[in-house]
């Protein structure tokens, strides 16, 4: 411990923390046990972003971390506040996105009794949550505030939680934040095992067939300058997945694009016929494997990955090495060298050659793939954030990649309404980088009041509504395979966008004809402020390709193929 | 298979909230469970039995070491190791059957700790067989009550892993 202890509230406290972690930005809403709180963050150092719902506080949060790889913090009040981040903190989970989000609590006295407002939110995000605290005692606040941090960024990254009773915040203590840190039970491993790396080693210098499958890991340990480096010595294929997007560059000859349901058909067909499968930072989620069973049947399977948990989860694998990514390929660099790779890419070239990602484009209605191509025309280093839905793989496919950290979507939990306060964090973490919100006129629905936040504070979001009418998404499978009966997935005409954009103060333009989209784009771009752009796009257009549920993911189809 | 785990955990509020919740999660069922403070008052030590999939309870193992308030986990039936169990037996019992029920608790070295004028109660420490072989020749006297502690358990030999 340094520094001279001096007299103060909790809340005081509070605020004194977030300067030693450096926290630039907050992002929330106040309530009755905030008070003391949001009173010190009246003339706080710090800029605190008012939202219109606790649930854009907590995406907004995510969406600052993934476009800075700092720690994302949102803060809310107790009861229905703390409730309405859950989904939020859910979502950071299953991405494994550091962040820490404060909720006031009611007065410990009272804690239990059913008081006005009071949710047990300690126990309610237990499984979503790396840890979580229950403040008891204003001594034991810095430290908290100094654990969370820490947690939340090290290792597996992922939210952690404090909640803190309102008589915390009035009660004084005198102030030390912690140097360290000291938790017996949380001592991640960093560093791979060099035994496992050489092992590695020697399984890839025999590879004919090597693939290269990357994921959000990448992205969280700042490891794609290693990872360009170590496919580019091996001449392997790289793929990456929805969270591992912009890890390596799109445009490079070596991408693959996405692997699994929606990704490229080379890339799945790469995969299967792997004879060594360098999985890095990745969990073979099921919409990447399909059917595990037949997932990369003749390959070696080498998993480089920061959690023990999720070694041999999912997959048996052949060589785990635990730590951290960029660590680890940074020490693999100095053991490999150059596959024997030329038929193999030979074969790569002649599947992106005959099953290319492809659209049949009309110049009389707009086809969304259309719009992805312009936008990466216009603005081609702009940050893409995606809702969830059929625009979102659209997002994934269509759009050039070329950097991390360009690319946020809700990968894990698929959340609807994410993509529009993420977009907001992004924006505020990156002001000199054009954020897109490619959105769908379903997910748009469920965040739309942050309209008055970005109107109110003028943040420059262009916010992009691929609008067909429908849950784009789950009207296809409705298509597919429930013999095209639309049930409850029909919205068409239920907002006017553009007068909702106006009614807020913003800029609002439609399109409605191929020939219009780019201007549209770049009218957007150089408004430079909050601008909705309502794309109404050709209605039943499908996602292509797709691997069944269930499937083997070579038994991958475009959709004329299933129809 | 059954499986002896022995977690040793941070003495605080909520972390048998966050182990039970792993188990839980995945469906798991906790035959027995026992937590007590360690030589060390800050350190807890939860002996969880359970019966599962090797491959699912070494996911929980892995899922158990993730949380933050887990010190170790141990699995003592990869070893040889001991285990007691204590349960209290409360049984009918008169004058006219009462030496009948010292001489079972003699056989068994269990002890007598309360006596009433229509009951006694049993205090028997043992391995999960031992217990259950006392409960049942105690059960055609009327077994009005039981409670048992939940096992214990350390690994056999001077070291401790």
């Amino acid at each position: 411990m340094t520094g001279k202890a001096e007299r103060m509230t909790g809340a005081r406290a509070f605020v004194e923390c977030l300067y030693r972690e450096n926290v630039e930005i907050i992002f929330g809403y106040p309530g009755g046990v905030l008070l003391p709180i949001y009173d010190e963050l009246y003339d706080a150092h710090l800029h605190h972003l008012l939202v219109r719902h606790e649930q854009a506080a907590v995406h907004a949060a995510e969406g600052y971390a993934r476009a800075t790889g700092k720690v994302g913090v949102c803060l809310a009040t107790s009861g229905p506040g703390a409730t309405n981040l859950v989904t939020g903190i859910a979502n950071a989970y299953m991405d494994s996105i550091p962040m820490v989000a404060f909720t006031g609590q009611v007065p410990s006295s009272m804690l239990g009794n059913d008081a006005f407002q009071e949710a047990d939110i300690t126990g309610i995000t237990m499984p979503i949550t790396k840890h979580n605290y229950l403040v008891q005692d204003v001594k034991d606040l810095p430290r908290i505030i100094k654990e969370a941090f820490h947690i939340a960024s090290t290792g597996r990254p992922g939210p952690v939680l404090v909640d803190i009773p309102k008589d915390i915040t009035t009660d004084e203590l005198d102030f030390v934040y912690p140097d360290t840190v000291e938790l017996r039970g949380y001592k991640p491993t960093f560093k791979g095992n060099a035994q496992q790396v050489k092992r590695a080693a020697s399984v890839i210098k025999g590879a004919k067939r090597p693939v290269i499958y990357a994921g959000g890991g990448v992205i969280g340990s700042e490891a794609s300058k290693e990872l360009l480096a170590f496919a580019e010595k091996l001449k392997a294929p790289v793929t990456t997945t929805l969270t591992g997007i912009g890890g390596f560059p799109n445009d490079n000859e070596l991408y693959l694009g996405m692997p699994g349901m929606h990704g490229t058909k080379y890339a799945n067909y790469a995969i299967q016929e792997s004879d060594v499968l360098i999985a890095v930072g990745v969990r073979f989620d099921d919409r990447v494997t399909g059917k595990t069973t037949s997932f990369a049947p003749n390959a070696k399977v080498i998993h480089i990955d920061i959690d023990p948990a999720e070694i041999s989860k999912i997959i048996k694998v052949d060589v785990p090495i635990v730590g951290d990514a960029k660590q680890i390929l940074g020490a693999l660099l100095e053991h490999v060298s150059e596959c024997d790779t030329k038929d193999w890419l030979n074969k790569i070239a002649t599947w992106k050659r005959d099953f290319p990602l492809f659209y049949v484009n009309r110049n009389d209605v707009i086809k969304p793939q259309y719009i992805l191509e312009q936008i990466s025309e216009v603005c081609p280093d702009a940050i893409i954030v995606t809702e969830v839905g059929q625009h979102q793989m659209w997002a994934a496919q269509y759009f050039n990649y070329k950097e991390p950290r360009t690319f946020i979507s809700s990968g894990g939990l698929g959340t609807m309404g994410y993509g529009f306060p993420a977009a907001i964090g992004a924006k505020l973490g990156r002001p000199d980088k054009i954020v897109v919100d490619v959105s769908g006129d379903g997910s748009f629905q469920m965040n739309s009041q942050e309209m008055a936040t970005i109107v109110q504070n003028n943040i420059p979001i262009i916010i992009a509504i691929f609008n067909n009418g429908y849950l784009g998404m789950v009207r296809q499978w409705q298509a597919l395979f429930f013999e095209h009966r639309y049930s409850h997935t029909t919205i068409e005409n239920s907002v006017d966008f553009v007068k909702l954009a106006e009614a807020y103060g913003a800029m609002g333009i439609r399109v409605t004809k191929p020939s219009e989209v780019k201007a549209a784009i770049e009218k957007a771009v150089e408004a430079n402020g909050p601008v909705l752009i309502d794309f109404v796009i050709e209605r039943e257009e499908n996602v292509s390709p797709m691997v069944p549920a269930g499937a083997a993911i070579n038994e991958i189809l475009d959709l004329e193929d299933i129809q | 298979m059954r499986h002896t785990l022995a977690v040793l955990v941070e003495n605080k509020y909520g972390v048998l909230a966050r182990v039970s919740g792993l188990f839980s999660r995945r469906g798991f069922n906790i035959d027995s469970l026992a937590v007590g403070i360690t030589e060390d008052p800050t350190t807890s030590r939860m002996t969880i039995i359970v019966s599962g999939d090797d491959h699912v309870l070494e996911q929980v193992m892995k899922q158990l070491n993730k949380l933050i308030d887990v010190i170790r986990v141990i699995d003592l039936s990869s070893e040889e190791f001991v285990e007691r169990e204590l349960a209290l037996i409360k049984v009918n019992a008169d004058a006219s059957n009462r030496a009948e029920i010292i001489q079972i608790v003699d056989i068994f070295r269990a002890r007598i700790i309360d006596v009433a004028s229509k009951s006694v109660t049993i205090e028997v420490t043992g391995d999960v067989e031992k217990i259950k072989a006392i409960q049942t020749l105690l059960k055609p006297f009327g077994i009005k009550e039981m409670a048992r502690t939940g096992i214990v358990a350390l690994n056999r030999g001077s070291k401790s892993p």
